[in-house]
């Protein structure tokens, strides 16, 4: 069980945010410098290249969207320095900027007149120093209040709504007591429970901003859907798992946010909280665009509750899996990190299964690697808006 | 060994969490949030995850779980059978 004492060994950032890995990362802009960047991280041992396709003739909304992700990746507090390559100077040094404004080190480089070739060289020079650098950072003790948890569940049954998310739930009710910053998100997969989400808001002002965000979400869906989406929400694997309708996996999904913990604020994509608390997020309910925006939100830890087995990572965020379908533990076992089933054999009650979630999200921030992390998942998905020009 | 759960007791469906669920059986569910168990019987195989219908429903029914509407019944249900997208549809989009 935690309390307000309880500590985690994280690396403390030159903003004072805490992470729990030391990454130095190579940070594309656009689609056209993965190669230069992924050249960096072969040729740098310990650098990680983070390819992405976009990047390109994006505009308005959605061209912020874009540069808010990746200065938020690189200021994601388990990073300990940036390399940021882009196809020309302008874009690249807007990006550069922005992460330095965290006080992290940061450097960039524009492709355009020098070629692949220059650019990987320099690039790699700078790579090295700041991963030796970065080699250096000693984790330091820090109170639990000042990690960041976020929460997204993926390739859901309906064990998840039973099992895996109730006990995500029940450690973000432990955590929000000690004054935790935590979030949620997926927007239409609220569709059926927005209610139930509406009365765990803190104001009534909350409540507003939530639904002003889920009814946006809506009119899109509706604005472009072919049919009642059944096949994309409940997803052709949620329905193979036993999940029948959107307001059932709803449901299910917002077992995730406890039952004590209430709505503290809402976020617009990729933005970052401005307090403790609890905050919903307005995104995807696909697995890698919410827990990439997490990360660039500034998020330091992930838990994520699957049935069927999603087998997702991230490049910034360890990724802890959480199953209570027996049959996938036992046939995806290299994927999930906290065994629940014995939740639904009532061998096990909700507050033990939480409190084994948090000992394993603990020892992950104090260093274990997740099994994602293990089996080198590394999604890293932009969040696109509309078209690009 | 419970092979049902349900969240709770006014719920019309229980989800099957054991693999290889068959027609006749004597089995056990149980309602979580009351933590009360009950016998029940499936009329068909019911694989891991998915629901059983608790009582007969007619077509137009609302279905319940978590004490809350998941949808509408499309096809007609009798007790003991499989629920899921052949028989119940979501009242959304």
């Amino acid at each position: 069980m935690i309390s307000k004492n309880t500590t985690f060994w994280g690396y403390r950032r030159e903003n004072g945010r805490v992470g729990v890995r030391n990454h130095v990362i190579i940070l594309p802009v656009d689609d056209l410098s993965n190669a230069a960047a992924e050249a960096v991280a072969y040729s740098i041992k310990g650098t990680m290249a983070i390819p992405h396709p976009y990047g390109r003739l994006q505009f308005g909304a959605d061209l912020d969207l874009h540069f808010r992700t990746l200065i938020g990746a690189g200021c994601n507090p388990n990073v300990a320095a940036v390399v940021v390559i882009g196809i020309e100077d302008g874009w690249t040094k807007k990006v550069v900027d922005g992460i330095a404004k965290s006080g992290k080190p940061v450097v960039g480089f524009g492709i355009e007149q020098h070629g692949d070739h220059d650019t990987i060289m320099r690039a790699s020079k700078a790579a090295r120093e700041l991963l030796q650098n970065a080699s250096e950072k000693h984790r330091e003790e820090c109170p639990i209040h000042e990690l960041w948890v976020s929460t997204k569940c993926g390739e859901s049954d309906t064990t998840s709504g039973c099992g895996a998310n109730p006990t995500v739930g029940n450690a973000f009710d432990k955590l929000y007591e000690v004054g935790s910053t935590l979030v949620f998100g997926e927007t239409t997969e609220i569709t059926g429970g927005e209610q139930v989400v509406v009365k765990r808001c803190r104001t009534p002002k909350v409540a507003d901003d939530f639904m002003v965000m889920f009814n946006r979400y809506q009119d899109v869906v509706n604005r472009h859907k072919t049919s009642d989406l059944s096949d994309s929400q409940p997803t052709k694997g949620n329905i193979l798992g036993g999940l029948t309708t959107i307001e059932e996996k709803a449901m299910g999904n917002i077992q995730k946010i406890g039952k004590k913990c209430l709505v503290d604020g809402v976020l617009d994509k990729a933005e970052i909280p401005t307090g403790p608390g609890l905050w919903f997020m307005d995104s995807s309910s696909a697995a890698a665009e919410m827990v990439t925006l997490c990360a660039a939100s500034g998020f330091a830890v992930h838990l994520f509750p699957t049935g069927q087995g999603n087998v997702i990572g991230n490049a910034i965020l360890p990724v802890i899996k959480i199953c209570a379908n027996p049959r996938t533990v036992r046939t995806m076992a290299e994927h999930i990190d906290v065994d629940s089933c014995a939740l639904l054999q009532r061998e096990m009650v909700l507050d033990q299964a939480g409190d084994k979630l948090l000992d394993m999200m603990l020892r992950t921030a104090n260093g274990r690697l997740t099994a994602a992390e293990a089996l080198g998942h590394r999604e890293f998905v932009l969040t696109r808006l509309y078209e690009s020009a | 060994m419970i092979h049902f759960v349900l969240h709770e007791a006014t719920d019309t469906v229980a989800v099957a969490v054991v693999e290889g669920i068959k027609p006749g059986a004597d089995l056990t569910a149980w309602i979580m949030d009351d933590d009360k168990q009950f016998p029940i019987r499936a009329l068909q195989e019911i694989p891991i995850g998915h629901k059983i219908a608790l009582k007969d429903m007619a077509v137009g029914d609302t279905v319940l779980k978590y004490g809350t509407d998941i949808g509408r019944v499309v096809a007609p249900i009798k007790a003991g059978e499989h629920a899921h997208v052949h028989n119940i549809k979501t009242k959304r989009w």
